[in-house]
């Protein structure tokens, strides 16, 4: 919202510097973007008269022109216009000048002959023909009797380009003041000064209104009102300088005087006004009723609209000649040959205009007001300041009376004058009679212990509004801070501490942290190699997504991480060690909402390999006390590679798993080198989890350590010879760890040598040799059951 | 005689001593002199020829040289084992300019590292960290915050829908009643999440990014708690010289409602190209709880009142490191995390 301070001067009077007004506005609740004075680049412009004009001896098409700009002496300027004459008035751009987009203007000399400066066009000025109807577009702006004609005098008084434009950020909720007469009112309160009120008089006219026009709601649930006014006679020029002025401050362009006091009213009283041609009215009524469905309407803008029966539109005899509230229809506008015209000024409402502009795709000045719900009280004051302007500016001759079908409700809405309340609630103590005073600033009225709410403040529903009117005046600089004093204890959640831990462990295992995007696009899935009818591809879809790439919530963290994985290899980082918690969302049959999941996902490249993934996992897994878990091959995930895939599990349920990235899938993502990925799930961490510690006292007695050195198939798992020694050695072994396993030289060819080292303990005593010797041969004789002998 | 010879042995052996030049040399004058066949051991041995009177006299003159000479042998070994150290510490001097063996560390996202900075502070206030869905009800993301279908409070948030009534969460506001709903008061919490809005992708605009909400609700809550709360906020993440300012504003689940300024922490209010000269920097969005927004959570705001605050974290933590471009954050270059 642009606010002229010529404009608001007719209201509120109010003499502080512009930064004062905009800081003040803002902390009373009308929050100022910026203010900035017309012309105000333009630098030593003055109004001339041109004394006498002579042919450049030198040119065909270039003048010499005395010029009186003020001094005792005229001034020679040479100009190349071919509009202008001697007496006349126009703009200097003077020796050292700046005009309009900073150029500077030099006296110089234009062949041969000197020139103290220029004549200025409209566009020099910032200005174009709708500003000035009367100027030339393309010669030199000859000043016309609604200009100031003083030479000398600085261009922008004389023209009027000297107004004071302030713009306001409003929030929805105050279409009020996305007026004139609405930031006056703020103005006033917040400066607390009085309010001039305009109450527009009209005088009276030939005929009757209701003999030329009748109006009918037929949908008075999205119709509060609708008053119309009819102007006979009317004589189409250009809106004098004033008006003009106040337009173009509050960035609207003049058009012509007819459309202009429709956008003169919008903006003084936040009213939007439609003017129509009587003559396109068929039957000169008007309908207010919904759209049929298919009916078709072309709007001003020449597009051809078809519409539904949601749709509300204004309609005469035979057609709709406007959306309500949105756009009017192609022949209902102001052409130079138009003689009758009806005045529309209605309220529709605020969800019908919005949920038509919005399927239309046309959202204009007019809808976006309607939506913020207007003030149907405010149709008819606004309908007589339009015909008071007709009458002012003699565009037309007003016919007596107006129409005004009115199905808004008449209450007036009444909250209790609860000050003490306001008081305790937020925090201050303001006077009853202070808390009246403010109120009844801003239009309410205090009565009986009851407040009364203007019509034009929809947005106050209940106590609370008021407090906020009472603090916002108060202002909230002022509102005494309360030290602060908590009642409860905070403190993370079990849960929130187990991911915090997984944080910090995978930060010290050297990943990185990534925030990747939780949507994906569908066909992610099939970067990853995902089956056609694996039940990851089935996502949440959202139904408007910005484009493919984010259109689906991601059932897996897998392309997020190979994402990131890609970019940072595409970008030449020789390696990249990250991980993420990221939540999936996982769609639940016969549940609403998905369920989200959070999975631990860790990925790497360069300078690791398999068991650098692994050794990561398995850090983070003995972190959390998580130390009796199952690692088996997997052969058949679709992204890993068959031979490099580990699931993880614990009592038989899956927590996760790791792998090298399938060769085919890393070519989906370009990506030149191994890559490893693995997923803990996050629940099952947490289930699984052992963080409650309990000391051992430190082994009394010494270990004696024995290593062996197996051989066995290549197939056969480590693990699965571990798991045997240690059921053999029983409760003696402290730990079994291996140490080498070889192939080659001295092996046959399918078998490989597997060496590990046994420390044995006793919590009791110090072991003898042969109790060590018995329990490695155990181990020996257990293996050798599976078929696996000790390497002689 | 044997007096005389004890005492030139002395005198040969102690020169020899202090002239030898290596442990090697000292060890053979040991043998020389104290050994089984050396010449002190000689002397002793034809100790047999001498008188009853003579033979203590001499033994003890015998007895003193052998000590004086281990002595002196003793002392000879102590001068080059510190020489043969000096010089094996000399050989072993390194280049201490080479660079340590790297240790592999990992950097934290820089969202987090402010968001644990945020929730530390909340903790210390009393707060707990609550969280709800991202994928959510239309009715809690808008309708229970007052804004029903068709309120042009929708406009500013383009919303991502799933179905006509599930929507992705465009604010964490809805683990407001999700909280309430659940717990009753008093109520401290903040519940930071990601949050989706359906704008394209620039250097300030994404369509995903991450709010914290807050949440008081108790007996007696006033704007004054309201203005302390968000002043220590604001004190503990920008500095003790932090200013703050409430500008009236209006959102539907607030009442009154407020935006809120820090002063600028490059300019410290000055006005720079931080702040775009105004000296305040609009970080977050807050206000008294509405009534009916209570009311939908299941509270009597007859009995409780509360105040509510929403936090851009993005912009916070791009104003901190002087980030200017919010794709960073999600593309997850190793550059750039490695930055923190």
């Amino acid at each position: 919202m642009l606010l002229s301070k010529k404009w608001l001067k007719d209201y509120v009077d109010i003499s502080v510097s512009d930064k004062e007004f905009a800081d003040v506005m803002t902390m009373s609740g009308s929050k100022v973007e910026g203010f900035s004075r017309e012309g105000a680049e333009m630098k030593n412009i003055v109004v001339g008269q041109v004394l006498s004009i002579e042919r450049h001896p030198d040119s065909d098409h270039l003048w010499v022109c005395q010029v009186n700009v003020g001094g005792d002496e005229a001034i020679q300027i040479v100009t190349g216009a071919q509009n202008v004459n001697a007496l006349d008035f126009v703009p200097v751009a003077l020796h050292d000048s700046v005009v309009f987009g900073g150029k500077e203007i030099k006296k110089g000399k234009l062949r041969g002959v000197e020139s103290c400066g220029m004549l200025c066009s409209l566009a020099e000025l910032g200005l174009t023909a709708h500003d000035f109807p009367y100027a030339l577009s393309d010669g030199i702006f000859v000043l016309g009797g609604d200009c100031e004609l003083a030479p000398g005098m600085d261009i922008r008084g004389s023209i009027g380009l000297d107004d004071v434009v302030t713009e306001f950020e409003i929030t929805s909720n105050r279409p009020d003041c996305l007026s004139v007469i609405g930031l006056a009112r703020e103005a006033a309160a917040s400066f607390k000064v009085s309010l001039k009120m305009p109450e527009p008089a009209v005088k009276p006219g030939d005929a009757d209104v209701n003999e030329l026009l009748s109006v009918n709601i037929s949908d008075s649930e999205n119709c509060y009102r609708y008053a119309g006014a009819v102007v006979r006679n009317v004589r189409i020029e250009p809106s004098p300088r004033w008006m003009r002025e106040r337009l173009r401050a509050s960035g609207v362009r003049p058009i012509n005087n007819i459309v202009d006091i429709t956008n003169y009213v919008m903006l003084e009283f936040g009213q939007p006004m439609h003017a129509f041609d009587l003559r396109f009215l068929e039957g000169n009524t008007v309908d207010v009723r919904r759209a049929e469905n298919g009916e078709t309407i072309t709007t001003l803008d020449g597009i051809q609209r078809t519409l539904d029966d949601s749709m509300l539109v204004i309609a005469d005899k035979k057609k709709p000649v406007a959306v309500a509230g949105v756009m009017g229809g192609e022949f209902s506008g102001i052409m130079e040959d138009t003689r009758e015209i009806v005045f529309e000024s209605a309220c529709f409402k605020g969800t019908s205009v919005r949920a038509t502009a919005k399927k239309l795709g046309m959202r204009t000045e007019a809808s976006s007001r309607y939506e913020k719900e207007l003030d149907p009280k405010g149709c008819v004051r606004s309908l007589n300041r339009a015909l008071e302007l007709v009458q002012l500016l003699n565009a037309g001759d007003v016919v007596n009376g107006i129409v005004d079908c009115d199905c808004s409700k008449d209450d007036v809405r009444e909250l209790p004058f609860d000050w003490e309340w306001v008081n305790r609630f937020i925090g201050i103590d303001v006077s009853p009679e202070e808390q009246r005073e403010m109120l009844e600033r801003i239009g309410f009225t205090v009565d009986n212990g009851k407040i009364l709410v203007p019509s034009f403040r929809g947005d106050v529903l209940a106590p609370a509004d008021i407090s906020e009117e009472i603090a916002r005046f108060y202002g909230y600089e002022n509102i005494e801070n309360r030290p602060f004093v908590s009642t409860t204890v905070g403190r993370l959640t079990e849960s929130q501490k187990l991911g915090r831990l997984i944080s910090e462990n995978l930060l010290a295992a050297g990943l990185s942290e990534c925030v990747t995007y939780s949507f994906i696009s569908p066909k992610y899935y099939d970067k990853i190699n995902l089956p056609e009818n694996d039940a990851l591809r089935k996502s949440v879809v959202i139904m408007n997504p910005l484009g493919e790439d984010t259109s689906v919530m991601r059932t897996t963290p897998v392309p997020s991480m190979l994402e990131a994985l890609s970019r940072n290899y595409n970008n030449r980082n020789s390696s990249a060690k990250c991980f993420e918690l990221s939540t999936v969302y996982l769609p639940v049959e016969g549940q609403e909402l998905p369920l989200e999941k959070v999975i631990v996902t860790m990925g790497m490249y360069g300078g690791c390999d398999f068991f650098t993934a692994k050794g990561v996992v398995e850090n983070l897994l003995c972190a959390l006390g998580l130390l009796d878990y199952d690692v088996e091959a997997v052969t058949d995930c679709p992204y890993l590679h068959p031979g490099r895939a580990a699931k993880i599990s614990a009592e038989g349920e899956s927590i996760g798993f790791l792998g090298e990235v399938h060769p085919s899938v890393l070519e989906n993502y370009e990506i030149e080198t191994k890559a490893y990925v693995a997923c803990l799930d996050f629940e099952m961490l947490e289930k699984y989890d052992s963080l409650v510690k309990t000391y051992k006292s430190l082994p009394k007695y010494p270990a004696s350590s024995r290593d062996l050195a197996f051989v066995c198939g290549r197939e056969i798992p480590v693990l699965i010879l571990k798991r045997a020694i240690a059921k053999a050695v029983g409760a003696m072994l402290e730990s079994v760890t291996l140490f080498d396993v070889y192939e080659g030289e001295q092996i046959p060819t399918d078998k490989k040598s597997v060496a590990f080292s046994l420390m044995l303990r006793s919590a009791d005593k110090t072991l003898t040799d042969e109790e060590a010797d018995s329990a490695v041969k155990r181990a020996v004789k257990a293996l050798d059951k599976l078929g696996v002998s000790l390497r002689s | 005689m044997i007096k005389s010879q004890l005492e030139s042995i002395r005198q040969a052996a102690a020169e020899k001593i202090a002239s030898a030049e290596d442990r090697a040399e000292l060890e053979s004058l040991r043998v020389a002199y104290l050994g089984k066949k050396g010449e002190l051991t000689a002397i002793l041995k034809q100790m047999g020829g001498l008188s009853a009177e003579e033979r203590p006299v001499v033994g003890q003159l015998a007895n003193e040289a052998r000590t004086y000479l281990e002595e002196l042998i003793a002392l000879s070994l102590q001068r080059f084992k510190s020489l043969e150290k000096n010089a094996r510490l000399a050989g072993e001097t390194i280049d201490v300019t080479m660079p340590g063996t790297p240790v592999p560390r990992g950097h934290k996202h820089p969202l987090s590292i402010v968001l644990d900075e945020v929730k530390e502070i909340f903790l210390g206030m009393g707060f707990s960290v609550a969280s709800g869905p991202e994928v959510e009800l239309d009715y809690y993301n808008f309708e229970a915050l007052n804004i029903p279908p068709g309120h042009p409070a929708r406009d500013t948030q383009d919303t991502f829908y799933i179905t006509e009534n599930i929507l992705l969460r465009t604010q964490t506001s809805p683990v407001q009643i999700r909280y309430m709903e659940s717990h009753k008061p008093p109520i401290r919490i903040i519940a930071p999440g990601r949050v989706y809005r359906s704008d394209a992708v620039d250097a300030t605009h994404s369509p995903l990014f991450h709010q914290i909400e807050g949440l008081v609700v108790d007996r007696g809550i006033t704007m004054g708690d309201l203005k302390a709360c968000l002043e220590a906020l604001a004190k503990e993440l920008f500095g003790q010289a932090t200013k703050i300012r409430l500008r009236p504003h209006h959102f539907p689940f607030t009442e009154p409602s407020c935006e809120v300024d820090v002063s600028c922490f490059r300019c410290g209010g000055e006005g720079c190209s931080m702040c775009k000269g105004e000296g305040w920097i609009e970080i977050l969005g807050a206000g008294m709880v509405h009534p009916q927004v209570l009311r939908n959570g299941g509270i009597d705001p007859g009995e409780f009142s509360g105040f509510a605050f929403g936090v851009g974290l993005e912009r916070i933590v791009m104003a901190r490191y002087r980030i200017d471009d919010l794709r960073l954050f999600y593309e997850n270059d190793i550059r750039f995390l490695s930055q923190f």
